[in-house]
Formats: C-alpha cells, structure tokens, sequence
C-alpha cells in the first residue's frame, strides 16, 4: 500500500493527523444515509438492517482488514450481543442504550477471552478454530433452550422508548434513526482507532508478522486488543437487530451470518470501513430484489459475483472504483 | 454392550465416509495451500451423476460409482486448469471466498436442475438389510462402506509410497520449490492429484446418499466436517486423513447417541482443543 508510507520530510505524528481529516465525500455520504427518511419511507426497516449490517461488517473488517485475521466465525459475538440485549429486555429492562451497552461489554469481554486462542494460531487452524468457536455457540444456544427459548427463538422481548421519548414504531423512522446513530458512533470509534499509531500497528502486523516483533511491537497483544474491540462492536451490532425487531431467534449466531458479512466485506473493500459500508448496502440491496424473485437466483449472482469480485478486483467494488475514479483524475 | 458396539461400529463407518470425502484435499491441500471449500460441492456433483447414472442411463448401483468418480475428477481438473490455478499465490481469503462463490453457484444450479427434494436412490438387494456378526446386528450397506475406505486406504498408502508418481508427490508436498528445482513437473503432479482427490469427493458424494441423503446443500453442509477431518489429521497426511475421519465420525455418532444434549457440540469443542494443542493437526508436519 503506497498510500500508508510517510515520506521523509513529515512525521508519522503530522501523517496520521492529515489521513484523519474528514473529505468533502464522505460529509456528502453520510449526508446521503438521512435520505430513506424523505424518500424512501417504505424502505425504512430495509434501511436500518443496512445499517445494522454495515457497523457488523466494521467490526470484521477491523479484525480482517486491518489485522488480518481471516475469521469465519464473526456470528459468534453479533449472537451473543443479540442475545444479550434480548434477555436483559426479557427479564424485566428494555432501556435501548443501556442494553446495547450491556450487549456490547459482554460479547466484547467474551471476544476478549476468545483472543487468547485466536493469537495462538494462524492459516487454516486459524480459519477452523473461527469455524468452530462459532458453531459451538451456535450449539450451545440451541442446547440452552430455556434460556435461549432454543429454535423458536427468545419470546417477550419489549423495548423502551429511546431517550424515553422515541417510541419504537411500526414503519421503521426511530429503528433506522436509531440504528444509524449507533452506525455512525462505532464508525467514529472506528475510524480514530484506524487513524491511530494503534492502527497502523495493526497493519504492520497484517503485512508481515515477523517483522513485527523486530520493531518492538508487541502484536499479540495488539491483536487481542483488536478482537475484542471487533468483538464488543459485533455485539452492539446484534443488540441493534434485536432491539429494533423484537425479535431473536437461532439465525443471529448461524454461519450463515458469518459468511455473509465477509462476503459484503469482500464485495465492499476489505481494509477500509466506507467498503464494509458499501459492501452491506450492495449485498442487502440485491438480496432484496432478487430473493424476491427466486432465492436461488440470489445464491447464483451473489456466488458468480464473489467468484468475478475475487479475480478481477482484489481491492473490492469500492476499490475498483477509487482505481477507476484516480486513473481519470 | 451390544448396542455400544453398533454405535461405536455406525460411527466408524460415519467417519470412514467422511474419509474418502475429505482425503482428497487434505492432500491437495497439503500440495499447494490452497483452501478450496469447493471440496465438498465436488461431493455433491458426484452423488448427483450417481443419480442421474442410476436413473438416466439405467446402471448399477457398483457401476454408478466408477461413474461418479471419473465425472467429478474431469469437471475439477478443467476447474483447476482454467480457474483455480490463478489463485495459488492470492492469498487464503482470496481462496476462500472463491470457493465459497462456487459453492453458492453449484448448489444453486443443483436446485435448478434436480430441485430441493432429497434424492433417492435404490440400492441392490444384497446392500440392504443387516448382517449378525459377532452378535451385533450390522447394517450390510455400513460394512461396504468400511470395506469400501480400507480399500482405498490401501490403494492411496500404496500409490503414494510404493510408486514413482507417489513418489514425487510426496516430494512436491515436503518443498514444492525443490522438487521444482530438481526437474518435476509440479504443475501436472498437482493437475493429477486435484483430479484424482476430487474424484474421491464424487465417490464419496455417491456413497453418501444411502447414509445422509443428497439434496442442494450437501455442498454446504458437508463441507464444514470435511474441514475438520483434514484440519485435526494434518494435511496432506493420509493417516491423519483416516484417524481423523473415524474419530469425528465416532465422537459424532456415539455424542449424539449417547449424551444428546451435548453431543452436537463435542465435536467442535474437540476440534477448537486439538487445533490449539496442535494447530497443524494431528499427523501434520508443518
């Protein structure tokens, strides 16, 4: 990556300073999100599981795009935060902002735990071990069926009003302002950890790990931080689903889920969070006009698409375009 | 004690399928590094030709198999020819998620082509029924199966450390970049040995319908315990391949037998604790 070497005349200090300055396209983007309000009203519940989506698939690619560890296994920490939020709702509490606090402290302590297996192993035992932890939660939930209420999934889930004056209607306008209020903290958290010496680190360790310890760095560290960070943000992530639905059911912790977020990734851009952004908008934009039509035309273009995406644009659709867009330029 | 012995026998035989469905890739997996998820979709287009041979073309069951087998070696060596070799030096997401986009697209042209019905096939009359032996009442088609994997078991030891091709692929599999250097063609080993693993996949895809049926995401589904058997055997290790095959089949069969309400999660918590003892497997070198 060209763009991350700092040249000889500025510090790495001024360098990080001038990557964090907000451009003129992304005031104009995330003007762009208040849109489905005036526009698209009908598409409000569509709009806000985007954004639901989109803070998910930031987590991963905090995890995967920046520190390189490829995880299939993400749905693990999304469940939990769902599950989270769904019993403390269930068992008596439904303010949102505090359960979604809960829902992310505890996937992220969980994260936290799992990160000292995660450092220990790399390639396919890493790929596996993401693989399993995920289905063995998933397991474990559909075992635990009196707290989980198993494959019918949780019952009496009853949320608050939001700053106890937004009620939580019908057609989706407090879900998705909601929804996208939270997208945009955790992708302000986000992008000041990317935009940190923290940051960069992490992609030192993603372009080569040996080195990294030759630096002084130390990256094992650095990456349990990191997970459980992606891990609390997949939890608040989860939490946002089950509070605005009301509902949880098994599919919250599937590997389905899993798959689905780091193929928006992929589809998006890994290594950049407007490409996690992008990527969700692209995959649930075109599931819902195709699964409408026939779910197997949906698993025919989104799998021909994954196969084009990976032969011709490593750097995903948002990076194509950057390409596209600079070579004009 | 009779009854824990036809557990334990119906999970070995379990694994012994889950073994010639995965020994392919432990060893293509161990030759090149690349990840391919497609395994499993190689699987199902075996078990589908089995299909189509038996009720198309009117063949035998035992002459539907050979079928399956050389069918799914042709698509995947055209696979591996024209797309799969672009993505050796890509990186293993890059991998992965390739794969993943043709598993998605085969199980959809499954759907399309044959529907979502499970499919059935009808098995001849002396693979039905059970056999007594030693006092324990055995299902005939699970001990074909058995016989079935030790042959081959026998025929793959045998190829790869008695033979000349064996030979160079055990070469090829311990540092590609020598074996390069001394003059193999590592290029056509790995053709051969993708085609001949990918076979094994339509053989085993052929040889799972009686067992756990075939329908669209057999792909999908079986994909996850082929990953396990070659990631807890080590790759490219057919001894891996084999003990790790009958242990998940075994643990899997009997927990789900035996202790119900944790027996779908043994084997992931099996899995997790191995990889992290030794994260390359059991009879891994790497």
């Amino acid at each position: 990556m060209s763009d991350t070497t700092p040249t000889a005349a500025e510090t790495p200090q001024r360098w990080l300073r001038r990557q964090g300055r907000w451009s003129p396209v992304e005031i104009v983007f995330w003007l762009a999100t208040l849109l489905p309000f005036f526009f698209f009203p009908t598409y409000l519940p569509l709009a806000s599981q985007v954004a639901i989506a989109a803070l998910f698939a930031i987590s991963v690619d905090l995890v995967l795009g920046y520190a390189g560890i490829v995880t299939l296994g993400h749905a693990m920490f999304f469940g939990l935060g769902a599950y989270a939020a769904g019993l403390l709702s269930v068992y008596g509490w439904g303010e949102p902002i505090t359960g979604l606090l809960f829902a992310g402290v505890f996937a992220g302590l969980v994260g936290f735990v799992a990160s000292f297996l995660i450092v220990r192993v790399q390639h396919l035992a890493l790929l596996m071990v993401t693989l399993g932890l995920g289905l063995l939660t998933y397991e474990l939930a559909n075992a635990l069926t009196w707290l989980t209420g198993g494959t019918d999934g949780l019952r009496g889930i009853r949320m608050w009003q939001v700053f106890n004056y937004f009620r939580f209607d019908l057609w989706g306008y407090t879900a998705y302002g909601y929804s996208l209020a939270v997208l945009f903290l955790g992708f302000l958290i986000s992008r000041t950890i990317v935009n940190s010496s923290f940051g960069l680190a992490l992609r030192g360790i993603r372009e080569n790990v040996k080195r990294m310890p030759a630096i002084g760095s130390d990256y094992k560290w650095h990456l349990q931080k990191i997970y459980a960070i992606s891990a609390a943000l997949a939890g608040v992530a989860g939490g946002l689903l089950v509070q605005t639905t009301s509902t949880a059911t098994m599919e919250v912790l599937s590997f389905q889920r899993s798959a689905d977020v780091v193929v928006m990734l992929i589809l998006g851009g890994t290594g950049r969070l407007y490409g996690a952004i992008v990527g969700a908008i692209i995959f649930l934009l075109v599931r819902d006009q195709l699964a409408g039509v026939n779910p197997q035309y949906w698993y025919f273009g989104i799998g021909l698409l994954l196969m084009v995406v990976v032969l011709f644009m490593p750097k995903g659709i948002l990076g194509a375009l950057v390409r596209l867009t600079s070579k004009r330029g | 004690m009779g009854s824990i012995g036809i557990v334990l026998f119906d999970g070995f035989a379990f694994g012994m399928l889950l073994f010639v469905l995965s020994v392919g890739l432990s060893v293509t997996m161990g030759l090149m590094n690349f990840i391919n998820l497609a395994h499993g979709a190689f699987g199902m287009l075996g078990g589908y030709l089995a299909v189509v041979a038996m009720r198309q073309l009117g063949l035998p069951f035992l002459a539907a198999l050979p079928f399956a087998f050389v069918g799914s070696a042709l698509v995947a060596v055209a696979f591996e020819r024209t797309l799969f070799r672009r993505l050796y030096r890509a990186g293993e997401l890059n991998q992965v998620l390739f794969t993943i986009g043709l598993v998605f697209v085969a199980s959809a042209v499954a759907t399309y082509v044959f529907g979502t019905v499970q499919q059935v096939i009808i098995m001849p009359s002396w693979l039905r029924g059970s056999v007594e032996i030693f006092g324990m009442r055995l299902g005939a088609y699970r001990i074909f199966l058995v016989v079935m994997a030790l042959a081959i078991t026998a025929l793959l030891v045998f190829g790869l450390e008695r033979t000349r091709f064996g030979a160079q692929i055990r070469a090829a599999v311990d540092n590609q970049q020598v074996a390069q250097g001394l003059g193999l063609n590592v290029d056509r080993i790995f053709a051969v040995t993708f085609a001949v693993g990918s076979g094994l996949a339509g053989l085993g895809g052929a040889l799972a319908i009686e067992v756990v049926g075939l329908d669209p995401s057999f792909g999908f589904h079986y994909l996850v315990y082929v990953l396990i058997v070659v990631s807890v055997g080590g790759l490219g290790s057919i001894t891996g391949s084999f003990v790790g095959a009958a242990l998940l089949g075994i643990f899997d069969v009997a927990g789900k037998y035996f202790v119900p309400e944790i027996g779908s999660f043994l084997i992931y918590l099996i899995l997790v604790g191995v990889l992290l003892v030794r994260p390359m497997g059991l009879f891994g070198k790497r």
